[in-house]
């Protein structure tokens, strides 16, 4: 973990354009957004969260994070099939604010192809100007 | 000084007493059968509140003592023209209450009349060919406008995928063309507060279905490129739709059909003095010009052998937009108003809502803490201030003014629109105010902002003098706390109910 900013970005992941985490475990990547997004967005009040066995294109809108400040769509980091959405996140949606890179996980996806374009955490921290 | 009344008014289900009773129904004897399958029919009795009927009327006196209408202050919402209403509208709403769309046209011929006349006048205000009343609300004139479009487009076995959209404009706009399966492509605002034309220029194409505007803007500015705009569009055979809500600002001066457009929806809760707020019914109307007017939904009331009748269906209309006639007791109540306004009134809607923004801008100058985002030209009926300043020096909000004018008496401005200004009060005053009532407006707001420069935590504390405080936002819309019925308030008290998804 590091720290060096008021925004927590993780090392052992990688990240996009649109604030979405992604850790990759083997053909399964699990996505979220990020501390940056949840402390932009304020607190998350509800989560449309997708169905598992769609099929998502990279850039494809797949849920949606509700805040008292907006309502936010989250992107398919990469092409796959959602294979499991946090269902937790339904009763507390509150847990994306509290815990963004662990509980607050939103989706899962199998990969269908090796993802591309997502950044590393150096890249996203220049991205979000830290 | 202001002080809201405060009541700590029970619902009506919470009163306590039992088996009383405020209106007596007569028995009568029925030979009437009824054959319900056995799983419709109840277990028990209605759970009805019971209660004599000066418990009822303390309960909503009490209710009423602690809203806030246009009757008791001024509300200056912008984008929502929130006039006065006229109270003979209620006089004249009664006259329609007794009908029924489906009776004899020989029995409403009266109503008839009145829609009939209510088309062409509203025509003749837009500059348009012909109106249609069947829309029961603005948003509902958006959509009606859209599939219009969409359908001119089939007509011509043009394949039109794109909804151009003000980046500025209300949220119904793309929401609509979303609704009939456009994508839709935000046009940017320019420095000058326009819409950028070079930018749309490039923009419109062989896939431009039309573009959807609002003239003055949700800025309080003059679209002063109208006519080019208007032209751009229509090169590629493209449909240019008005969003009628800011129609306040120009009525006697300018027209929209005579700038270009082709398609407009109004707003009769707006302009037209309909009692509005608190989620309708409104009214509205979608007009049309030359090619359009056939698509219009129907049917529209003609005229057939010297009686009046739903004799016109455009010969290319979407169809209903609306079951019945729309609403009928709120067209009325606009027909009113302008019988009482009259042509020359009429006329000078556009003048004298202007000139009341303009004279409440001129006793804001100078203010510490609000600025004029983009040009400081003098803007049309409703004007959008910027609270940034404040808040980068003291972290005053927009929400914080609202908050404090409600102390001051005051109904807050639209706070946080148009999104493409942060920090964003939306002012619009409307020509029914007092120059008094300004006066007093422009004082509290003054006195707002110079309180947050020596007294942030006052502000941020406000309001104190209302029936409500300030709402703990995250309980209000969590899952588990989220209460929209009485039953769910009921259910979770029993632990019946887990939380809502």
């Amino acid at each position: 973990m590091e720290r060096k900013s008021k925004y927590l970005v993780l090392k052992d992941r990688l990240y996009t354009d649109s604030d979405e985490w992604v850790k990759i475990d083997g053909d399964i990547a699990v996505v979220g957004i990020t501390d940056y997004a949840q402390k932009k967005l304020r607190d998350i009040i509800g989560v449309d969260l997708p169905k598992p066995d769609t099929r998502v294109k990279r850039g494809d809108p797949v849920a949606v994070v509700e805040s008292v400040k907006a309502a936010a769509d989250i992107y398919a980091p990469m092409d796959g099939i959602i294979s499991e959405a946090n269902e937790r996140l339904l009763d507390s949606p509150e847990l994306i604010n509290k815990d963004p890179y662990g509980e607050g996980w939103i989706f899962k996806v199998k990969l269908t192809e090796k993802p591309e374009g997502l950044l590393e955490a150096e890249k996203y921290m220049e991205k979000i100007g830290e | 000084m202001w002080g809201q009344a405060s009541w700590d008014e029970p619902l009506l289900f919470d009163y306590k007493g039992k088996r009383r009773v405020g209106i007596l129904i007569p028995k009568e004897e029925l030979n009437a059968q009824t054959h319900l399958p056995e799983k419709a029919r109840r277990k028990g009795g209605p759970d009805l509140p019971e209660l004599s009927e000066l418990e009822v009327v303390r309960h909503f006196l009490r209710l009423s003592q602690m809203s806030y209408g246009v009757d008791l202050g001024m509300v200056p919402l912008g984008s929502c023209t929130m006039k006065y209403n006229p109270k003979v509208q209620e006089v004249s709403s009664k006259v329609t209450e007794e009908l029924h769309p489906l009776q004899d046209e020989d029995t409403v011929q009266g109503a008839l009349e009145m829609l009939y006349q209510m088309q062409s006048w509203l025509a003749e205000i837009t500059g348009m060919d012909q109106c249609s009343l069947q829309v029961p609300a603005g948003s509902a004139g958006e959509l009606a406008g859209v599939l219009m479009t969409r359908k001119y487009h089939e007509d011509r076995d043009h394949h039109r995928t794109e909804m151009l959209v003000a980046d500025s404009a209300h949220g119904t706009n793309p929401a609509s063309a979303a609704m009939a399966g456009f994508k839709v492509i935000y046009v940017r605002t320019d420095p000058e507060g326009l819409v950028d034309l070079r930018l749309l220029k490039e923009v419109v194409g062989s896939d431009t279905a039309g573009f959807m505007l609002t003239n003055p803007s949700t800025l309080g500015l003059f679209e002063e490129n109208i006519e080019e705009i208007a032209s751009t569009i229509h090169s590629v055979d493209g449909i240019l739709y008005y969003d009628g809500a800011n129609l306040n600002g120009i009525v006697g001066i300018a027209r929209p059909g005579d700038m270009g457009f082709d398609v407009v929806h109004l707003n009769l809760h707006k302009t037209f003095a309909v009692p509005h707020g608190g989620g309708g019914p409104g009214a509205g109307a979608v007009c049309a010009k030359g090619k359009m007017v056939d698509y219009l939904p129907g049917p529209l009331v003609g005229q057939v052998d010297g009686k009046y009748s739903w004799s016109i269906m455009p010969k290319r209309s979407i169809g209903r937009i609306a079951t019945f006639h729309g609403n009928v007791g709120n067209v009325v109540r606009s027909y009113t108003y302008l019988l009482g306004l009259g042509s020359e009134g009429t006329a000078m809607l556009g003048v004298m809502s202007t000139i009341a923004t303009n004279y409440l801008i001129s006793k804001l100058r100078g203010v510490r803490g609000l600025e004029l985002p983009y040009s400081s030209r003098p803007r049309k009926h409703e004007v959008v201030y910027t609270v940034s300043p404040a808040l980068k020096e003291v972290g005053l909000t927009a929400e914080d003014v609202a908050k404090a004018l409600l102390d001051r008496g005051f109904y807050a401005p639209t706070i946080y629109f148009p999104p493409i200004v942060p920090e964003a009060l939306m002012i619009e005053v409307t020509e029914t105010e007092s120059k008094e009532s300004i006066d007093q407006f422009a004082v509290a707001l003054r006195e707002v902002m110079e309180e947050a420069y020596s007294n942030i935590n006052s502000v941020k504390e406000s309001p104190k003098r209302t029936a409500a405080s300030r709402l703990d936002y995250v309980k209000a819309n969590h899952p588990s706390t989220f209460t929209p019925s009485y039953r769910v308030k009921k259910m979770r008290e029993e632990g019946k109910l887990s939380p809502l998804r």
